[in-house]
């Protein structure tokens, strides 16, 4: 094959002492893109599972595809109800793209630039991680986002959520995430209100979201419907709106066994219960409402944030659902509880599991105790 | 009889099923090579040239001198092949075809009889995976009768014609222990056996017929603790050892895999030099054992000491365009590893696998930063570096977890001996 040759001739310039050893990261990044490298098992077991990261972050990245096109498809939307111009689907999803390509393209650049540059100072492999923050930051922003505060909190994310403990793995916050509460806390103005959710708004239309709404003091029945909810033509986050898109992706990642359902299962418990016993909105209005769904599903899972053992993914879950609920309905200052939960039991993770893992432990010496005595 | 269904697992389906047809094979060359044997410091007592019987002494353990590994076939030694810092890499004796044995019937005490003949080595004790030391008194042994690996041969189709043999190994094995010997079968058997055997029958995916899986649902090892394993062919060369007073070498092996041609089983000797009987694929790997435990033999070609199957499959040294995003039909082909090491993400999965009550990634990061106390505290007693070949095999990041469970297995032995 050509190109395969092409590769195998230049890669002697990337290797030590070649021209361009100093890309070698680089280099290796592209051709294992490219190629499914050649190497084969040299100790232990002589075969491995047709899954590496690789493919497992490709997963996430499909799952979010639906997401992406209707979050691309309701900026427009939302932009033209605003204005209430009535136009074609074409002229609706060409206005979305025009904004969420820019996002996308800040997003990549720079986390990309950042993660290969930090490869290559710690001459190891690029991680495949940011493809699935990257698509992930956009879809967790307002269209509206000035594009650099979009770069800069991408940097903050990326440098300090992650390369600082180690890159991919060694993380202790989801880094999209971090990116989020970043400019959240940053620049509250662009990040919360009635202003921000719908790009280049009419400034006489709302724009509210649910939450917004529940917010300000209104009513259940003054909120979208619940199917408007569930389809997504409601203002919010890009990514945020739509749950038959977020769950058709969910599906796909259960399916091939990407996340964890303790945990979603146990997220869900934990909101449904929350609500039940402190809030006056009915439960299946926060289900609909804000991040809860996305952040369940694609946020709340990150296998490297969440907690790690079986019993601690169901502890975790259950706190993170309901901790959302209880920020939505007790707190003051803002209308979203979600992205704060999960950060906070980011941080908690491994607390549980350490506990979970100590309960093993005190099992296991108890048994060693017992059979000392019995020797005895 | 106890029943135990080991629910976690997975049975990993390959092609190259052995055919049910056992022929004999009488090898030329057979060797002996230390490093099977976890911990032995091998001591050469021949040289090459010595004329040896069967059942004459190769080699012993510098460690623990009671140790010897004695020749499978008679003959003379051909050579003893050394790699870096001249470590012995196989002792190769050339057979003269008389298998002419030492007779060690006069010997009385069984400890001593499976010494001196070289037969002592097929006991194994846990932890460490090391060969039994004969001044310990061990908790239990344990006896796995199948074999739940891929493409395992059949045991009872091994056994079939040496039962008494087998019978006899196990009464032999019940006067080694003050405990109880566990014989672990997939099926029910009708035998009478000494007070202290129990037999107890597992269902269940692979591990479920892995020595170290029973071993955890039976009795689990404490700190402190030994208890001594054994499969079924080591069995019956200890029973003949005590029916015939010989070292019987005799070992049936079942050829196996997808780049195998015409697998079936044969009849030869331990360690003996498979490469003539077998008939593989260009580009392919022989392996002695099975695809997740076994060792690489294609360029030497001699069985290994413990091994009763030979797998060879497909090399994976190709690249494959956009590999990691096409839609993949058969999970398990060839020995690529379809991806590059990265750092653990995934969690959860090891778990599925893993029947033991254990948590797999917190043991495997223990043994990585060679902390002994909390690789004790989390259960590195309980488990072998096999233990660990399915967790392997799945590992979407790719580590070499076998190996990071035997070096810290290693580490504590050196430490603590």
């Amino acid at each position: 094959m050509g190109l395969r040759s092409y590769i195998d001739k230049i890669k002697p310039n990337f290797e030590q002492g070649g021209k361009f050893a100093k890309f070698h990261s680089t280099f290796e990044a592209f051709e294992t893109f490219l190629y499914t490298p050649n190497r084969v098992t040299s100790n232990g077991a002589h075969i491995r599972h047709y899954a590496d990261m690789k493919r497992n972050m490709i997963y996430v990245l499909i799952a979010l595809i639906p997401c992406f096109l209707f979050g691309t498809w309701n900026i427009g939307y939302q932009h033209y109800l605003s204005l209430g111009e009535s136009v074609t689907f074409w002229q609706i999803i060409g206005y979305g793209l025009l904004k969420i390509i820019p996002i996308y393209l800040v997003s990549y650049i720079v986390g990309l630039a950042i993660e290969f540059t930090f490869a290559e100072i710690r001459h190891e492999e690029v991680n495949e991680g940011y493809f699935v923050t990257g698509f992930l930051i956009p879809l967790i922003m307002p269209a509206d986002v000035p594009l650099w505060m979009l770069a800069l909190a991408v940097a903050f994310a990326v440098i300090v959520g992650k390369e600082v403990f180690g890159g991919s793995g060694m993380n202790v916050v989801n880094p999209a995430l971090l990116a989020r509460a970043f400019l959240f806390f940053s620049y509250p103005s662009k990040m919360t209100g009635d202003s921000v959710w719908i790009a280049e708004k009419a400034d006489a239309y709302s724009g509210a979201t649910p939450l917004g709404i529940i917010f300000n003091g209104g009513s259940v029945s003054e909120l979208p419907s619940l199917m408007d909810m569930f389809v997504g033509t409601i203002p919010g986050s890009i990514g945020e709106t739509s749950k038959i898109a977020i769950l058709i992706g969910a599906l796909f990642l259960i399916v091939n066994g990407i996340v964890s359902l303790r945990i979603i299962i146990s997220t869900f418990i934990g909101a449904i219960a929350m609500s039940l016993l402190i809030s006056d909105v009915p439960f299946y209005y926060h289900l609909m409402m804000g991040g809860f769904m996305f952040g369940t599903f694609f946020m709340a899972t990150d296998p490297v944030t969440a907690a790690q053992t079986n019993i601690g993914k169901w502890i975790y879950g259950f706190l993170v659902g309901a901790i959302a609920i209880l920020i939505r309905v007790a707190n003051p200052g803002y209308p979203e509880g979600m992205m704060l939960a999960i950060l906070l039991l980011n941080v908690f993770a491994p607390l549980i599991d350490w506990c979970v893992v100590a309960c093993n432990i005190r099992r296991r010496k108890k048994r060693w105790a017992a059979a000392e005595r019995r020797i005895r | 009889m106890d029943k135990v269904k080991i629910r976690k697992g997975l049975n990993i389906r390959l092609a190259g099923e052995p055919l049910k047809k056992l022929e004999s094979y009488e090898p030329t060359f057979c060797a002996l090579k230390p490093s099977d044997f976890i911990g032995v410091a091998p001591k050469m007592d021949v040289a090459e040239g010595d004329v040896v019987k069967v059942g004459s002494v190769l080699f012993h353990d510098k460690n623990n001198e009671r140790i010897v590994f004695t020749s499978p076939v008679s003959g003379k030694v051909k050579a003893i092949v050394r790699g870096e810092k001249r470590a012995i890499l196989r002792v190769i004796v050339e057979s003269d075809g008389k298998n002419e044995s030492i007779d060690f019937s006069d010997i009385t005490d069984p400890i001593d009889r499976m010494l001196r003949s070289g037969v002592w080595p097929v006991l194994r004790q846990r932890p460490y995976a090391t060969i039994a030391n004969p001044s310990d008194k061990p908790k239990h042994i344990f006896v796995s009768m199948f074999d739940t690996a891929p493409l395992a041969p059949d045991n009872d189709f091994i056994i079939e014609n040496q039962y008494d043999a087998l019978v006899e190994g196990i009464n032999v094995l019940s006067q080694l222990t003050d405990g109880n010997v566990y014989i672990n079968v997939n099926h029910d058997i009708k035998q009478n056996f000494p007070k202290n055997v129990i037999v107890t029958q597992f269902s269940g995916p692979h591990p479920a017929g892995n020595i170290g899986t029973q071993i955890n649902a039976l009795s689990p090892i404490n700190k402190g603790e030994v208890v001594w394993y054994c499969y079924p062919q080591g069995v019956i060369t200890i029973g003949n050892l005590f029916l015939k007073g010989i070292y019987d070498s005799s070992r049936v092996i079942a050829t196996t895999g997808a780049a195998m041609h015409n697998p079936h089983y044969y009849t030869t000797r331990i360690g003996a030099d498979i490469t003539p009987i077998i008939n593989i694929d260009e580009n392919a790997r022989v392996i002695s054992g099975n695809v997740l435990t076994g060792s690489n033999i294609t360029d030497d070609g001699f069985l290994g000491f413990y091994d009763s199957q030979v797998t060879a499959i497909p090399e994976g040294n190709h690249y494959r365009m956009f590999g990691w995003l096409l839609p993949v039909f058969k999970r398990y082909t060839d020995t690529n590893t379809n991806g590059d090491t990265r750092p653990y993400i995934m969690t959860g999965q090891f778990e599925q696998v893993f029947p033991f009550d254990i948590y797999p990634m917190q043991l495997i990061k223990a043994c990585l930063i060679k902390d002994i106390d909390q690789m004790e505290e989390l259960g590195i007693y309980e488990v072998d570096a096999e233990d660990f070949a399915l967790c392997e095999v799945i590992d979407p990041s790719k580590t070499p977890i076998q190996q990071i469970i035997r070096e810290g297995l290693e580490f504590i032995r050196k430490e603590t001996s």
